[in-house]
């Protein structure tokens, strides 16, 4: 009860759930790749409304959480020179690289600024024009588009003193890796809905079909989640494997193409390591060769910078849905948002921050408390 | 970072070859690329991401999902200071966000 009287529509709510209660025969494992979706979830309590043969399993779809450290540690190092003006999303602020963190640089004098768009940050280069202006360039298929669009437009408008810091990834390939570890468990999928505003759906069947598992595309309201949920069991209990689109009023077949179009001329498919993961083939993207001026690292020479993880952090097997956040020793003790050892706890979307913030009594006592029904 | 916003239209116009438009998000208003979506009109909503427009939506559907947002906090997380929430981490607050389900 005390969950679903939170919901935008309780009544649908309980309708949805209700359906899912009764299609439900055998255990299903069902991954969300979205941390948008996986806050959502944690913060209504999905997971704990869903009949318990209904298993949520936390994909990697924090971009914060799956920049790799070798890339931060470039960030810091580029932001620390005196002639630049470092631009970033605000939640790059706290994601840690060796040692420090963007917020500690900007308090030892480096220029760091919050914009919340990338064209913010080509303004700021055509305003000082004296200073390299640099954007830390990181996200999934929805935020490349607009980044693509910057580097484009500084091109078109002949910015020189404007470069990107690009560590851009792909979803499909990071399902592929996940449904090719002999431990995956994950037996069917909720596609994050906004990746697909931008890249339409037409990757999914071949994956849907070599790996046998329905993929549903999911929005992230709570609603929307339990009809990815309830859509996704129907398939699975009917024994399909299609892709289906649970989010239609934002997602169409073939995306946007506009947006589509301008990846793939600003940007070349590359493999990419993903923080906690490893090198995942094809799975990101670094700017085309004509786009290479604008490229930060080769700009100012970080390309060989290398580092190396944190051993205790196991944010990987987090992102692969292989460990739960509270199962790692460290959360909530060594780890916290304040002490965060890994990227999945300082991110706003990050698996670990959401057990900490919304399931934070998750102790023997508050397990027991939790055995009491609520729906 | 990943949150994409619905918000309508307020007004477009030419910068730089560029279309650009206002769009209002439930009280806060913002400065939006139109380029993914060149036929966009004044009064439609779209659901925005790092400041573009990405896919149209329906008016019902984009108004309940910014009253849904304004409840949960969003949109503070969206468009609030992150200097301040970064502060606040570093000086050892928790972040401000409530636990939600009491
Ligand atoms: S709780 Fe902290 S240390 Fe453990 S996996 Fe999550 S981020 Fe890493």
């Amino acid at each position: 009860m005390k969950y679903i009287d939170e919901f935008q529509d309780p009544e649908l709510a309980r309708r949805l759930l209700d359906d899912i209660h009764a299609t439900v025969t055998r255990p299903w494992a069902l991954m969300e790749v979205c941390g948008g979706q996986t806050h959502s979830i944690i913060r209504h309590g999905i997971d704990q409304l869903l009949p318990d043969k209904v298993e949520l399993i936390h994909g990697p779809g924090c971009p914060v959480c799956v920049t790799p450290l070798e890339v931060i540690d470039k960030a810091l190092e580029i932001a620390s020179r005196p002639e630049v003006i470092f631009c970033s999303f605000g939640d790059m602020l706290r994601v840690p690289g060796t040692g420090r963190d963007l917020f500690q640089v900007r308090g030892e004098g480096g220029d760091v600024r919050v914009v919340y768009s990338p064209l913010d940050a080509l303004r700021i280069a055509q305003q000082n024009p004296d200073r390299e202006v640099v954007f830390f360039g990181i996200g999934f298929e929805t935020t490349a588009p607009p980044n693509a669009m910057t580097v484009h437009q500084a091109r078109k408008l002949g910015i020189p003193n404007f470069s990107m810091l690009v560590s851009h990834v792909r979803v499909p390939p990071a399902i592929e890796a996940i449904m090719s570890s002999p431990s995956c468990r994950v037996q069917g999928f909720l596609a994050a809905g906004h990746v697909c505003s931008v890249m339409g759906m037409g990757e999914y069947p071949e994956l849907a079909e070599r790996f046998r598992v329905p993929i549903v595309v999911t929005g992230f309201e709570p609603l929307d989640i339990l009809e990815g949920v309830r859509r996704t069991v129907q398939h699975l209990e009917r024994g399909e494997h299609t892709v289906d689109n649970a989010y239609a009023r934002a997602v169409r077949a073939e995306g946007n193409p506009a947006a589509r179009a301008m990846l793939e001329d600003v940007f070349e498919v590359t493999d990419r390591a993903w923080r906690g993961i490893g090198v995942i083939p094809q799975s990101g993207w670094r700017l085309a060769p004509k786009y290479r001026g604008y490229d930060a690292e080769h700009r100012f020479s970080v390309e060989g910078i290398r580092t190396q993880e944190p051993a205790e952090c196991r944010s990987g097997e987090v992102l692969q849905g292989l460990l739960k956040p509270h199962e790692c020793e460290a959360f909530g003790t060594l780890c916290t948002p304040r002490t965060p050892l890994g990227a999945t706890m300082v991110s706003s979307e990050g698996a670990c921050a959401a057990y900490y913030l919304y399931r934070r009594l998750d102790t023997p006592a508050a397990k027991a408390q939790e055995a009491t029904p609520v729906v | 970072m990943c949150l994409a916003v619905p918000g309508r239209v307020l007004d477009i116009e030419e910068r730089d070859g560029t279309r650009m438009a206002t769009v209002d998000f439930g009280g806060v208003v913002k400065e939006v690329c139109l380029e993914y979506l060149p036929d966009l009109q004044v009064g439609e909503y779209a659901i925005v991401h790092v400041g573009f427009a990405l896919q149209r939506l329906d008016e019902e559907s984009a108004k309940q999902t910014l009253e849904l947002f304004a409840e949960l906090g969003l949109l503070q997380e969206e468009f609030g200071d992150p200097w301040e929430t970064a502060a606040a981490e570093a000086a050892g607050s928790e972040p401000v966000e409530e636990v939600h389900n009491q």
